[in-house]
């Protein structure tokens, strides 16, 4: 997994929209996912690829670009992947991912077109949705079916339907799908995206999520609306308290490692191995995020 | 050889968008565009290469269409009439 690389909020786009693809950037995100699922209606599928495959190479994009295809069992997956992978998104994300089979599929055909457009080889990255139970149970190796992987994802909006239920606002038939999602990720060393919140009037509720999926240990949120991004970093890039206790945490560390001290402490309270990790980590987000610039 | 079409149409009136509408042509018209545009003065000249270019790209020569252009990008355009072209032909 890229250090250096954020994935607070991947925003998604209507695929078949010019007005919303072209624009899409100025919002912020740390990614665009432009649609071609579920936001694509059925008579237009065989346009948005066209028009996706037009933005992103003649649009230049201030993020990274990736493309959501239609399942490859669907009669558009695979006319989805032929047609925008020669404008070189910067990756595909897989919905309703099952198997590691599916995901090397798709390699295969990734492969066969960064061969044939003069690509560099592994140049164009592969996410994918967990949305399945049978998903779940094969979220470790789905995430680790091949090398161009970066994330998993939950959709929740699919899981619980799976489950015979529906996405409640506490999420509570979620949790235990989400918690497998970050294990899975973690194992894999891939990044794990909390599932989207389509309401995007109900703020209050959103925010809960968002920080619920901090909290689970989520590296961002997949989102529908460019006003949940601004919430998603509030809430996912570190804030200056959580800067500031990281650093006199490292400052500690560094100055017992000079002294030699055997047990570190500050402000009367023991700093552990897992502690030091965490406030490296915070700065790396910090620094990504352009909040924190370390010293040299 | 011209490619067999019927009629189609693809886009929308949307912002940013185009609504192209193709019509088979006799063989030997050529492509013939009929184009209402905002910006017609400006763009209209670009907007008719842009079609003009992506038929004939497609092997098609003869063909009536008519756009109505609400400020596409050229990017747009293309993905539009490639759209009509795949509706015309299949």
């Amino acid at each position: 997994m890229k250090k250096d690389k954020l994935r607070r909020a991947m925003m998604f786009v209507p695929g078949n929209n010019p007005n919303m693809l072209q624009n899409s950037g100025i919002y912020g995100a740390d990614s665009l996912i432009f649609d071609l699922e579920d936001t694509v209606s059925i008579p237009e599928k065989d346009s948005a690829p066209y028009l996706v495959a037009g933005v992103i190479k003649h649009v230049k994009f201030p993020c990274e670009v990736g493309v959501r295809i239609n399942h490859l069992s669907t009669p558009w997956g695979r006319t989805d992947l032929e047609t925008v992978l020669p404008s070189k998104p910067d990756f595909i994300r897989l919905p309703k991912a099952e198997s590691a089979e599916e995901i090397k599929m798709i390699d295969e055909i990734i492969s066969e077109v960064e061969y044939k457009c003069g690509f560099e080889p592994g140049s164009i990255e592969l996410m994918a949705a967990i949305e399945s139970p049978k998903g779940l149970r094969n979220a470790y190796e789905i995430a680790t079916a091949s090398p161009r992987m970066m994330g998993i994802a939950i959709g929740g909006e699919d899981f619980s339907t799976s489950l015979k239920t529906g996405k409640s606002l506490s999420g509570r038939e979620l949790f235990v799908a989400r918690s497998m999602v970050v294990f899975a990720a973690r194992e894999a060393d891939v990044f794990a995206l909390d599932s989207v919140f389509s309401d995007i009037r109900d703020e209050e509720t959103f925010t809960q999520e968002v920080i619920q999926a901090k909290e689970m240990g989520f590296d961002g949120k997949s989102c529908v609306n460019p006003k949940q991004v601004e919430i998603i970093y509030k809430i996912f890039t570190p804030s200056q308290k959580e800067i500031d206790h990281a650093h006199r945490v490292l400052e500690a560390y560094n100055e017992a490692l000079e002294k030699k001290h055997g047990v570190i402490s500050m402000n009367g309270k023991m700093i552990d191995a897992p502690m030091i990790i965490r406030a490296e980590r915070v700065l790396a987000n910090a620094t990504a995020a352009g909040v924190y610039k370390r010293e040299e | 050889m011209s490619v067999q079409i019927k009629p189609s149409q693809a886009g929308t009136l949307e912002s940013s968008d185009i609504l192209i509408m193709l019509a088979p042509a006799e063989p030997g018209t050529g492509i013939s565009i009929e184009l209402v545009s905002p910006t017609i003065h400006q763009f209209g000249d670009q907007i008719k290469k842009v079609i003009t270019d992506t038929l004939q790209a497609n092997g098609i020569k003869d063909i009536l269409v008519h756009a109505n252009d609400k400020g596409a990008w050229d990017y747009a355009v293309e993905a539009r009439v490639k759209t009509a072209i795949l509706r015309a032909i299949s």
